[in-house]
């Protein structure tokens, strides 16, 4: 029976039709729900693991224990995890293993557009990339009898429509693959120069190998119709120009994208007569054929920044162009806010007259970088908030360090950011930093992680101490507030950042969003009492805004009992008492 | 047959997602190949969601581009306006009255558009306007306001009510079944 899954629910399904017992991750948009729904298959032992480079180190280490392994991040994700996976290249596998990374060209959730294929060349593991849900499916199974055939972990590239894309899948039993013997090979497994560099010899013979399986296995694909137009293209860019061009033109799809065929794409390249690469993001498939003499048209027309479509096809190579229906007036942009209730909003409510320097990070505080709010300096990658303040402080002085704070959410602290707050506290520093620990990790979707005491199946397990851990590494002020009292929260800021020594501020209430938070009633406006004078909307909800001619044209606050869960930051900011709970509730 | 576009449009915390599943399952359910694309992530805090739903014989791209969806389903009308061009010129839009305010609006930095379904409606778009929210209430919860617009679409998609009533009932959560059907009866009588 055909099902419609999701890509990531389709390589979940792979996981466990291939028989793997181990999954470690860490979640990043748009990779993770592929351990979610493997969470949901009894016989796969699954984890959330506290970075990336944690999570490829453990099914890389099942793999050396001859389980088959995986784990899953999105494409900046495999920065943190590039260190293994370079050696890890060497070193090969008994178990197969297998590494999905997920890159989000147009950036839909990322902060950077990088094209992850760059990683399988530079550390020489070989790729997959599948174009629909069966091939997430068919590539995840693949990719292990492979990884255990030339003995290498395989990566298998998504992005963003493969990921979340919903297409048909045929189902499978699972296959089991019971662990395999684990013997002692110190000239295989323990990467000293003098083993490096014989396995370094071994690698290139390796994807030599690969490379010549792949010219003929049918792992990429070629489809003839009318050869005048010939297009290489692999994953999603297959779909947008087999939809752009139909029988038009003739295909050369690519299911292993690195190592990437030479005789192959030569003999296509000699039956078509215009040769066109169809790749999203950078032009890696273009420079490979341009080096073997393959003349091709790519970046030239196509261009290297943003996600591709159909249309994009269609115009570049047909010179046709779909027009729907204009609307004329300008529309103004709906930009994501932090949710009606968010205790990320309390906080920056309280900073926001201190006028402070705010090094920030990743999740979903980093909405707190837009207007109305407003409080954000910068945000680069997982933990940099803290290191980075750190060295802006040093550059700048102990009085800017008193001018200047940190925010960094719960799950990206355990990440990457206690490593620089040790940092902080080993090299004498005074900076402030604030987490935000709204006990989940929020912005992929609400998953545990180690602070919140709750394993990836939602059971009990101990949980990270941030107090006792910050004082473990020499942090001695340590203090805990509620984002909600704006007061109390602002006078704590105050007292940290004038103290000479470093801080760590817990600002600790949970996600609005969670289903055990209990909520108060919606909250409504006194128009006797509210003058329109927008103090209110400084919050930055999305439950409130002011309408209407009262108050000589300037109108009166609403809130909208819909979202409203009654936090009250927003009666907090009201001079004139003019919002309150609706009475006898 | 030749593929079906549909655009569900919506601010994020309104259920499209929802929608668009039920809609997936009916149309494998008939035996079409669907492709359905979603975005998850940061776009669902508050901001502007889309969600394509395609089904025919063959489907190959999962996105729909502008000038090929035959139906939008707009849950709000700020966003009506903002996938408009997104309609075929003889595509039809299926809008929920409900207005919500983003963030430049509410800031005073931008305004909300006066008018944008009788705007829409005099460039001869069929036009279709409920209000989802309302019959989502009378159902028993605000959040049915995504099966009241699916009661409305079931007009132009093909197969009978009851298919679609049963479809909806298996895919919803069983807890809300009963709110569910409700809103879909509400919804189908509204057109």
């Amino acid at each position: 029976m055909k099902s419609l899954m999701l890509g990531n629910e389709a390589v979940a399904r792979g996981l466990y039709e291939a028989g793997v017992t181990v999954v470690s991750s860490y979640p990043g948009t748009p990779s993770t729900e592929i351990t979610e729904y493997a969470t949901q298959y009894d016989e796969i032992y699954t984890e959330w693991a506290p970075n990336e480079k944690v999570a490829f180190e453990v099914a890389f280490g099942a793999a050396t224990g001859g389980a088959r392994s995986f784990c899953a991040m999105k494409h900046v994700g495999l920065n943190v995890a590039a260190d293994p996976l370079y050696t890890a290249s060497y070193i090969g596998v008994n178990g197969g293993m297998v590494c999905a990374v997920a890159d989000d060209p147009g950036m839909h959730s990322s902060q950077n557009e990088q094209d992850s294929r760059h990683h399988a060349m530079a550390s020489k593991t070989p790729m997959l990339e599948p174009s629909d849900s069966a091939e997430c499916l068919e590539y995840t199974k693949l990719a292990f009898e492979l990884s255990e055939k030339f003995d290498v972990p395989f990566l298998l590239r998504l992005s963003t429509r493969i990921s979340h894309g919903r297409s048909l899948v045929e189902l499978s039993p699972r296959e089991e693959h019971p662990v395999k013997e684990y013997k002692k090979d110190v000239m295989k497994n323990v990467m000293m120069p003098a083993m490096a560099r014989l396995r370094h010899v071994e690698v290139e013979k390796r994807n030599e190998a690969i490379r010549v399986w792949a010219e003929t296995s049918g792992i990429n694909r070629v489809e003839y119709n009318d050869t005048s137009i010939g297009v290489i293209c692999a994953g999603s860019t297959y779909q947008y120009a087999r939809e752009a061009l139909g029988e038009r033109a003739s295909y050369f799809k690519l299911g292993m994208v690195y190592p990437l065929p030479v005789d192959s794409l030569k003999e296509f390249a000699g039956k078509v007569d215009k040769l066109y690469v169809v790749e999203e993001l950078d032009d890696i498939i273009e420079t490979h054929c341009k080096k073997h003499g393959i003349n091709v048209i790519g970046k030239e027309i196509f261009p290297v920044c943003g996600e591709f479509s159909q249309s994009i096809v269609r115009q570049e190579i047909l010179g046709e162009k779909l027009s729907g229906v204009e609307y004329d007036k300008p529309v103004p942009p709906r930009p994501p806010v932090l949710c009606a209730g968010c205790p990320h909003r309390g906080l920056f409510v309280a900073l926001r007259n201190l006028k402070l320097y705010v090094s920030g990070d990743i999740g979903c505080y980093t909405l707190g970088a837009q207007a109305p709010l407003a409080m954000m300096d910068t945000c680069v990658c997982m933990g940099a908030s803290v290191s980075g303040l750190h060295g802006f402080n040093v550059a700048r002085g102990s009085e800017q360090a008193k001018k200047s704070v940190a925010v960094v959410g719960d799950s990206t602290f355990i990440h990457s950011g206690i490593t620089g707050l040790i940092n902080i506290a080993y090299n004498k520093g005074i900076s402030t930093v604030i987490v935000l620990d709204n006990s989940i990790t929020g912005m992929t979707g609400h998953q545990n992680n180690p602070a919140n005491g709750l394993t990836i199946k939602g059971d009990p397990t101990v949980s990270v101490n941030l107090e006792a851990l910050a004082k473990a590494v020499g942090i001695n002020r340590v203090v805990v507030v509620d984002p909600f009292d704006i007061e109390g929260t602002r006078k704590a800021v105050e007292a940290e950042l004038a103290s000479e020594e470093p801080s760590l501020i817990i600002a600790r209430r949970p996600c609005a969003l969670l289903k055990t938070v209990k909520h108060n009633p919606a909250m409504v406006v006194d128009t006797e009492k509210c003058t329109g004078c927008k103090s209110c909307l400084k919050a930055g909800c999305p439950a409130i805004s002011v309408r209407g001619e009262a108050n000589k044209g300037r109108g009166n606050a609403i809130i909208d009992p819909n979202q409203c869960v009654g936090c009250e930051i927003c009666a907090k900011l009201c001079a004139f008492g003019a919002i309150g709970f609706r009475e006898g509730k | 047959m030749s593929v079906k576009n549909i655009i569900i449009v919506g601010v994020g915390g309104q259920g499209t997602l929802l929608a668009s599943r039920i809609m997936g399952n009916a149309f494998i359910e008939k035996g079409y190949d669907v492709k359905v694309s979603e975005v998850h992530g940061m776009s669902q805090r508050g901001g502007s969601v889309v969600t394509y739903v395609r089904y025919g014989d063959k489907v190959y791209s999962p996105l729909i581009d502008k000038g090929e969806a035959d139906i939008i389903i707009a849950f709000e009308q700020l966003e009506a306006a903002r996938w408009l061009p997104y309609l075929k010129p003889d595509g039809i839009l299926i809008s929920s009255t409900q207005k919500i305010d983003p963030m430049p609006v509410i800031m005073g930095k931008a305004e909300y558009p006066e008018n944008i379904l009788e705007d829409i409606r005099a460039k001869g778009v069929k036009v279709i306007e409920v209000d989802a929210l309302k019959l989502a209430e009378e159902a028993g919860s605000a959040k049915s306001t995504n099966v009241v617009l699916l009661g409305v679409a079931a007009h132009f998609l093909g197969f009978d009510k009851e298919t679609w009533k049963r479809i909806v009932c298996s895919t919803v959560p069983k807890k809300t079944v009963e709110i569910n059907e409700k809103a879909f009866e509400l919804g189908y009588a509204a057109k």
